[in-house]
């Protein structure tokens, strides 16, 4: 019965608790029973809290029960956190040392709008060291492991959060995106993962990574799930100067529409410069069969040239370590956080330095010190305020391709996910794990990941990325929900069923 | 390739008040030149009469109304203070003037 | 750290040998209700860490919402220093690390401030009138406030701790910065100090701040570098901070230059550095060792969108400005029929606009020139500070005038009130009733006065009745010695006579 109750849609669930048929406290239960038995091998999550869970998930139960109407489509649904959103209830570390144990005096509002929405938290996930990694080994509290093959990484930064999905600890879960953290980790767990429309989800109380390309968004195991939870932590927010002031795009209908399976009419572009060298052949191939499927269901398909998409990843790695070389700034162990050094010898200067060194790990501090070359004066010019053009490049080709399609599509990642420890020591080729998804963090338009079924080479998941324009995340939502229908179809099932049974504990 | 001494290192680490062995001096320098290096082509595409972005979504004029709104609580200011004393936030000897 | 060993060179030797080169950074705190990035309330003087939130204090995942009514003000001073408004502007980060500073990087405007190229007229004591060109205003938000413990008297030299209070972190702080004024000679530290009085003039008209010196609510850096008489090239400068009054903007700029020329006549070179000023000694002495600008990896700041200023917004600001100083002193001048002389003793007295005011909430301008020009002034000059920074406000002034123009109060009860207000006791009205300073007005009270001063003087009562009329100041005298000085003497007067009458 709770192993059923794990496996169903958040939407499923929603509508059986609403209907009263199960209640919330029954469905939280589940999955951390589920958790129980899988979190060794996992690691999903960094932090449980358990009783909080089952007092929200009690508290939905009593609303019901009084006869009040659900909170939200998802109210009384678990849902696992990325610990980069500050909780009052919880620690926030951000994977990082520099953080352990921080309680933040407040809730971000991606936060409040779960607690508004009637969202059962269960606890915060794993992810790389302040959303800085491709793969979650950049987390100071140990690697999260892919449901997959638990000595493959789940992708980064969001691994935590992809796995716990994958892993049917949650159903849903939050993200956020810089330049691949929920798409990249949702195409290597085969989850669907989105990253909305830059200034559509509140960036407040997210610890900023980078923050002209930082974007909340929904881990789910189908379209319309991501798309329930998108509307429930989309919007508007005063608190955000960079918020979008206009209503959340109609994602969850354009999802239940795209279900219907008819693509007819819709212009697909396919983005020429992301295959060739560096793809693996099984994941080439994965996408062509997506792409035939979309022409199956009625799109009109074409090759689109977007030829200063392969600038993006240099200017990448120049924009987000200057950003966070700034953002990281204020974790100097003065006012919370880790200190370090304080022995009444040395002054608040070599306090800060001391605890910066023991606070971040090797990443980190390799963008920080990146980030710094890149601001300097005499160095700015070349390299960041080139960085910045290369992004109105970008931007112009993605204008363009929109002129001429209503979304582009790509393969996810070059590759399905790596072995544990295999690009830890090449940062490079960590980096290009990236490749696919960088585009659209540095023009801020919609993007997101389905299940694109599995590589062929090595059976493991792999993900189709759809890229609309800016606000108009629901042509996203619309293709990625016509074609998950016809691969299940296809396929005989969603492709999250067939994650391997793991070693249940206990 | 742009080339990256110790010095320069040490001085970034400086501005960046990060603590750095000997060893990681090398580190560091030889990371960078690698990453510089296949950074290096942002220089190639960009001409100048291309506008840098530096916001992805064109907003202007983002005000909010001078009208207060509730804050944190001392309490809750000094919640995650390593140390306080006074309604402070207690760090070390400041060595320097600002 | 001594700065009494300093040498520095006879002012006439400077001014031979050398030209100054001015610059000045002014800093005012805006009188907004909430914080520049925050709606925390901006106030001074609360309990440590009260007035703060997630953005104020830096904490991760915090973002900054920019206080329009801080842009408004920054519009309007750009305006009244005439300045251009920027069609388009953003805020950039300034990276450096302090502990007063919580995300350690200031949010500030770096190249592409909001209002550039103005200038502002400074009246000096000859009469003359020096333009000082202004490069440009900006919004950035202050910092924390430190307190060293463990020093002696609270000095960062030898603490053995620090305590950091974030209610100051993030009030909107707007820098005015003036272009280098060259050619001031010898007037180099008169017109700095001429400057800043105009300037805080100007400020406090527009109601945008508080420009108290005393409280940093308005805050100079003096920038001040030589060059050899007839140069061209500029010498290295310093900037001096902590000048908290008018007068030590003048002795601030006046000790750099003789001591830079002592440095330089001695082979020596000028380091590039903040330098601190103590009021005490009149001295400078070296503060931080600045990272240099090439330091601070200014970027555009990712979290807040840009400015950009319509025609129509800015018109409409315009509307707005009151009537600036430079335009109230040409126009009392008309009004109030001055000579040029006489305006200029206003203007250097510090009494023009004050006295304008004082005129503008309904006091007689004769009255009013008397308060300030004479018994204020004495206050001012018995304490040693600028008539400007008496605690007492034109409004105060008017209602005690309005209290004697209705015979609440004499002239002698008048200055009583004034000096209560002075000490910090409250309104005219407050000060009058709590001291207990209302003219006697009862007769029935004042004759009861006469009749026993008469009664134990029967000496004089006697030369009175006998039509010696001057003896009556005598009896006057008494009564007002009785009275306190509450009685109106005039009307004494006129109560003895009766009572001697025949």
């Amino acid at each position: 019965m709770s192993t059923e109750l794990t496996r169903c849609s958040a939407a499923e669930l929603a509508g059986r608790i609403h209907a009263r048929e199960l209640s919330a406290v029954e469905v939280t239960q589940a999955h951390l029973d589920r958790i129980a038995a899988v979190e060794g091998a996992v690691h999903a999550f960094l932090h449980l809290d358990p009783e909080a869970a089952l007092s929200t998930a009690a508290a939905v139960d009593d609303g019901l029960a009084r006869g009040n109407p659900p909170a939200s489509p998802l109210a009384g649904v678990p849902l696992a956190l990325k610990d980069v959103f500050t909780t009052l209830d919880m620690p926030t570390t951000c994977g990082s040392r520099m953080l352990q144990g921080w309680r933040p005096p407040y809730d971000a509002t991606v936060t409040r709008r779960l607690r508004d929405a009637g969202v059962v938290i269960l606890g915060k996930t794993n992810m790389d060291e302040f959303a800085m990694g491709s793969s979650t080994e950049n987390s100071a509290y140990g690697p999260t492991h892919n449901p997959w093959d638990i000595d493959r990484v789940p992708g980064g930064s969001g691994g935590g959060s992809a796995a716990a999905v994958a892993a049917f600890e949650a159903p849903l879960a939050i993200g956020t995106d810089t330049g691949g953290s929920i798409r990249q980790p949702s195409a290597l767990t085969g989850t669907v993962g989105v990253k909305p429309t830059y200034g559509g989800v509140s960036r407040y109380g997210l610890v900023a990574f980078s923050s002209s390309l930082d974007q909340g968004g929904p881990v789910a195991r189908t379209v319309l799930d991501a798309a329930l939870l998108h509307e429930v932590i989309g919007g508007y927010d005063p608190l955000d100067s960079t918020s979008i002031d206009a209503p959340v795009p109609p994602v969850a209908r354009a999802a239940r529409a795209g279900a219907t399976g008819d693509l007819t009419g819709v212009r697909v572009g396919v983005v020429s410069q992301f295959r060739g060298q560096g793809y693996q052949p099984g994941v080439l191939r994965a996408f062509e069969l997506a792409v035939s499927r979309l022409r199956e269901l009625g799109a009109h398909v074409i090759e689109v040239s977007c030829p200063s998409f392969d600038h993006a990843l240099p200017a990448y790695y120049l924009i987000a370590p200057s950003e966070c070389s700034s953002n990281l700034a204020r974790f100097d162990g003065m006012r919370y956080g880790l200190r370090v050094g304080d022995d009444g010898r040395h002054g608040a200067e070599e306090v800060m330095s001391l605890t910066r060194a023991a606070g971040f790990g090797p990443e980190v501090k390799r963008r920080i010190m990146l980030g710094t070359y890149a601001l300097s004066a005499g160095y700015y010019d070349a390299y960041y305020g080139q960085a910045q053009k290369v992004r109105t490049l970008i931007i112009r080709d993605f204008a363009a391709a929109f002129e001429r399609v209503d979304v582009l599509v790509s393969p996810t990642t070059p590759t399905t996910a790596f072995r544990l420890g295999e690009r830890v020591d090449d940062p490079l080729a960590m980096y290009l794990s990236d490749l696919c998804t960088i585009p659209a963090n540095l023009a801020g338009n919609a993007a997101l990941s389905v299940p694109a079924g599995l590589s062929d080479d090595d059976g493991l998941p792999v993900g189709l990325q759809v890229m609309a324009p800016a606000l108009a995340d629901d042509r996203a939502y619309r293709v990625a929900a016509a074609y998950e229908a016809a691969r299940n179809a296809a396929e005989g099932g969603p492709l999250s069923h067939r994650v391997p049974e793991m070693e249940v504990v206990g | 390739m742009p080339t990256v001494s110790r010095d320069e290192v040490a001085h970034l680490a400086r501005l960046a008040r990060l603590a750095v062995t000997e060893e990681e001096l090398d580190l560091f320098a030889g990371q960078l030149e690698v990453i510089l290096a296949s950074v290096a082509r942002v220089g190639e595409v960009a001409a100048a009469d291309i506008p840098p972005t530096s916001h992805a979504v064109g907003l202007t004029d983002v005000f909010r109304a001078d009208v207060p709104r509730p804050g944190l609580t001392q309490r809750q200011a000094l919640s995650g203070a390593y140390e306080t004393e006074g309604g402070r936030f207690r760090v070390p000897r400041i060595l320097d003037e600002s | 750290m001594t700065t009494g060993t300093t040498a520095l060179m006879d002012y006439d030797e400077v001014l031979a040998r050398f030209d100054p080169v001015l610059g000045l950074e002014v800093h005012v705190e805006l009188s907004t209700a909430t914080k520049m990035f925050c709606g925390c309330a901006n106030a001074f003087g609360a309990l440590p860490n009260t007035h703060v939130c997630p953005t104020c204090l830096g904490l991760p995942g915090a973002l900054p919402a920019l206080n329009g009514a801080a842009v408004e003000s920054a519009m309007r001073i750009g305006l009244a220093l005439n300045c251009s408004i920027v069609p388009w502007c953003r805020f950039a980060r300034k990276n450096y690390f302090y502990p007063d500073m919580p995300k350690n990087f200031q949010t500030s405007q770096y190249d592409e401030p909001i209002a550039v190229h103005g200038s502002l007229d400074v009246l000096l004591a000859d009469g003359s009138t020096f333009t000082v060109a202004i490069e440009r205003a900006h919004m950035e938000e202050d910092t924390g406030k430190s307190l060293h413990v463990g020093g002696a008297d609270g000095r960062i030299h030898g603490a053995s701790h620090s305590l950091l209070d974030y209610n100051r972190a993030g009030v909107p702080l707007i820098e005015i910065v003036t272009k280098p004024i060259v050619g001031a000679g010898a007037r180099a530290p008169e017109i700095a100090r001429a400057y800043v009085t105009v300037l805080r003039d100007l400020l406090r008209a527009l109601g945008v701040s508080d420009v108290r010196m005393d409280q940093g609510s308005l805050r100079c850096d003096a920038n001040v570098s030589l060059m050899p008489r007839g140069a061209t090239t500029f010498g290295t400068r310093t900037e001096t901070k902590n000048v908290n009054s008018l007068r030590s903007v003048e002795r601030a700029v006046r000790h750099e230059m003789g001591r830079q020329a002592a440095v330089l006549a001695a082979g020596g070179e000028i380091v590039q550095e903040t330098r601190h000023f103590d009021e005490v000694t009149g001295g400078t002495s070296p503060g931080r060792r600045k990272e240099t600008s090439e330091d601070y990896r200014y970027f555009p700041e990712p979290d807040l969108v840009p400015i950009a200023p319509s025609d129509e917004w800015v018109a409409r600001l315009r509307a707005t400005l009151p009537e600036l100083p430079g335009q109230r002193r040409a126009r009392v001048r008309a009004e109030w029929g001055l000579s040029e002389p006489e305006l200029r003793d206003l203007v250097n007295a510090g009494a023009l606009d004050l006295i304008a005011a004082t005129v503008d909430v309904g006091a007689p301008s004769a009255q009013a020139r008397s308060w300030w020009v004479s018994y204020l002034s004495q206050q001012a000059n018995a304490r040693g500070v600028e008539l400007a920074e008496l605690p007492i406000t034109p409004e105060q002034v008017a209602r005690v005038i309005a209290l004697v123009g209705s015979g609440a109060l004499t002239n002698t009860l008048a200055r009583q009130v004034v000096d209560g207000i002075l000490a910090g006791e409250g309104e005219p009205d407050e000060v009058l009733a709590t001291r207990g300073l209302a003219v006697v007005s009862d007769d029935a009270e004042l004759t009861a006065a006469v009749d026993q001063a008469l009664t134990a003087q029967p000496a004089i009562a006697g030369k009175i009745r006998a039509g010696k009329l001057a003896a009556a100041g005598a009896i006057v005298g008494e009564v007002m010695k009785a009275t306190g000085g509450k009685a109106d003497a005039q009307r004494v007067r006129e109560l003895v006579l009766a009572r001697c009458a025949p």
